[in-house]
């Protein structure tokens, strides 16, 4: 639990939505009823670019996809995963070798392992966290459903926010 | 996937109830600065393009659509409401029971079983044995009060457990924790309508509950101005552990959507939502929503001072030779006394009942005689209230349920508000008086009044 706790930083967590222009969606699926889909969408809808890494897909969201993290030609800040937990320590060395900047897992992806290799290479962590929804709360329009966002703020919203 | 951790709060501070009473799901409009929550009173909302139409339609983008499904100021309330009881989000309904019904309706499909204790709100009641039943949804009734009952009433087609934080108008308390063990060894959620207590006196998630409905018309809003309900849901239940397909497969009634699996521990409300409150259309009104607002902000304040009120009237009552007995937790003499000082630590809560001596006539005299109290069928208001519970809220229950409900033909039911204790008190002892006065007598009374304002 407390290792968990240490990667869902708010801090770290707004630094990455605010710093990243590029993501690179690990096991993005181009079924629009993935989980995968519904975040790929919404980060590109907020100006994001977004890199799919899937070796089964062939585009996705109008963007080519790569097999691996690898083989994509041009600068990385967030490596974003949607795989099973075991899968995560050779992203993570593969995420250090491209020079990304943050290592996010997806809810329910958790490896400590993989965080480790992560960190010590260098990058930021975010574990069992979506984007999505860390973007919508202390950016977007997720207090617009009711949800608990956590943000306690008397000061005006700027328009750009929205 | 259980094991995933819901959202917390913000992690560089912990804002305190208080604080969170009066600002949690605000934030100060972007475009006007208005400091108090606008009323967005308005139908439906303009789309910036056809993308984002689309996008808010497939549930790919927050946005507003249609004030049935969602509403600005509808919203603050609902994540206010979550934020004070620890959910992961929350709904907003027209009313408690519209809210408990949606509750249900998102997560039980015909043949399924509901066990609930006896000791509720009479409509809660009916609508389980019903409007439920007439669903084919079956329900067993239990003594809320031996844990060992919510075991044994377990069939293989139980899909939730349902109770009350402070039963109406008995006054049983839960053992909330005892109840959800049970209830999530065997797969299932626990259910708490936990209107009595509001979160300022107990949280129920804290203790294991996965849902928590209120009715917001009691004290939440706090003036007896507005009808609604609400439901918070933790995040933390498990809907893809194969027993809940109408949460975690995916959805007809909205193109193959599995809604657990994509919203993660905001499975359950989108669902509740995007298709609970859209398709029964019980929607709270974004006037009421304000109202219920202000409500919250001055929570803290005016519960602190309807429990003092209350254990002042309770122990009044207690020792006066017309009151055959109290049931308020907040008793020592109770025996839920220490249930109440496990969950409620801060008061057990402004509303209980008594029975006086002399049974039905002696209860309605004491009505009648009354000044200050309000006769009418609502509890949670700044104003003290009373009712007779036999011949009103719980009229439709034949006497084995008005027994297993706590209630007898001598019981009367206080809500108590916020004016002074000793006004209160003053009343009470005048009602007191006339319940002891016989019944033709009374009558006798009553008409040489008549007289005399006749010939006025």
């Amino acid at each position: 639990m407390n290792d968990i706790l240490e990667y869902q930083d708010t801090q770290t967590i707004r630094e990455i939505l605010l710093s990243a222009r590029t993501i690179a969606i690990v096991g993005l699926s181009s079924n629009v009823l993935r989980p995968s889909h519904f975040v790929g969408f919404y980060l590109q809808r907020h100006g994001y670019r977004i890199v799919p890494v899937n070796p089964r897909e062939k585009e996705v969201l109008g963007e080519k996809s790569y097999a691996a993290l690898s083989e994509i030609p041009f600068p990385v800040d967030v490596v974003d995963v949607f795989r099973a937990s075991n899968a995560v320590p050779p992203i993570a060395d593969e995420a250090v070798q491209i020079g990304a900047r943050a290592l996010w897992m997806q809810y329910y992806v958790i490896s400590n392992e993989g965080a480790a290799i992560a960190r010590n290479g260098g990058l930021h962590v975010v574990m069992d966290r979506c984007m999505k929804v860390e973007h919508a709360r202390h950016m977007g329009r997720m207090h617009w459903l009711g949800f608990n966002t956590g943000v306690i703020t008397a000061r005006r919203l700027k328009i750009s926010n929205q | 996937m259980a094991n995933s951790n819901p959202p917390q709060a913000d992690d560089l501070h912990q804002f305190g109830f208080d604080t969170r009473a009066i600002h949690a799901g605000q934030r100060p409009d972007p475009y006007t600065g208005a400091r108090a929550v606008p009323i967005f009173q308005t139908t439906s909302y303009v789309f910036e393009d056809a993308d984002s139409a689309a996008a808010y339609f497939n549930l790919q983008e927050y946005g507003n659509t249609y004030s049935r499904i969602m509403n600005p100021t509808v919203a603050v309330f609902e994540e206010r409401v979550a934020s004070l009881e620890g959910g992961a989000g929350a709904v907003g309904f027209a009313s408690g029971l519209a809210a408990q019904a949606a509750s249900f309706f998102t997560m039980l499909r015909p043949g399924d079983h509901v066990v609930a204790s006896k000791a509720l709100y009479g409509g809660t009641i009916t609508q389980l044995k019903h409007l439920f039943g007439k669903l084919s949804v079956d329900h067993t009734f239990i003594d809320p009060d031996d844990i060992a009952n919510w075991k044994n009433a377990l069939r293989d087609n139980t899909k939730a457990f349902f109770g009350e934080t402070i039963g109406n108008p008995g006054g049983n308390i839960l053992d909330i924790e005892a109840v959800a063990n049970i209830a999530h060894a065997h797969n299932l959620p626990l259910i708490i309508d936990s209107t009595f207590a509001t979160p300022y006196l107990c949280r129920p998630m804290e203790w294991g509950a996965d849902i928590v409905v209120h009715s917001a018309t009691k004290f939440i809003g706090g003036h007896g101005t507005s009808i609604g309900g609400v439901v918070t849901e933790a995040g933390t239940f498990n809907w893809s552990n194969g027993r809940f397909p109408g949460v975690a497969d995916p959805s007809a009634a909205y193109h193959g959507l599995a809604f657990h699996e994509t919203f993660g521990v905001y499975g359950y409300l989108m669902k509740l939502r995007a298709e609970s409150l859209r398709d029964l259309g019980g929607a709270m009104s974004p006037f009421n929503a304000f109202l219920f607002l202000l409500g919250l902000e001055t929570l803290p304040l005016r519960m602190e001072r309807h429990v003092k009120n209350t254990l002042e009237i309770a122990q009044f009552l207690e020792n006066h030779p017309m009151v055959e007995r109290v049931k308020y937790s907040g008793l020592e003499s109770s025996p839920y006394a220490s249930l109440a000082k496990k969950y409620l630590p801060r008061g057990a809560g402004a509303v209980f009942s008594f029975d006086l001596k002399g049974g039905r006539g002696a209860g309605k005299n004491f009505i009648e005689a009354l000044n200050l109290w309000s006769h009418l069928a609502n509890v949670g208001d700044a104003k003290s209230l009373v009712i007779h519970p036999a011949s009103t809220t719980h009229r439709q229950l034949n006497d084995a349920e008005l027994a297993g409900a706590g209630i007898t033909p001598g019981t009367i039911r206080l809500s108590v508000g916020l004016e002074n204790a000793e006004d209160l008190i003053w009343d009470l002892e005048r009602g007191l008086r006339a319940s002891a006065v016989r019944e033709s007598s009374r009558i006798y009374a009553n008409d040489k009044i008549n007289e005399k304002i006749s010939e006025d």
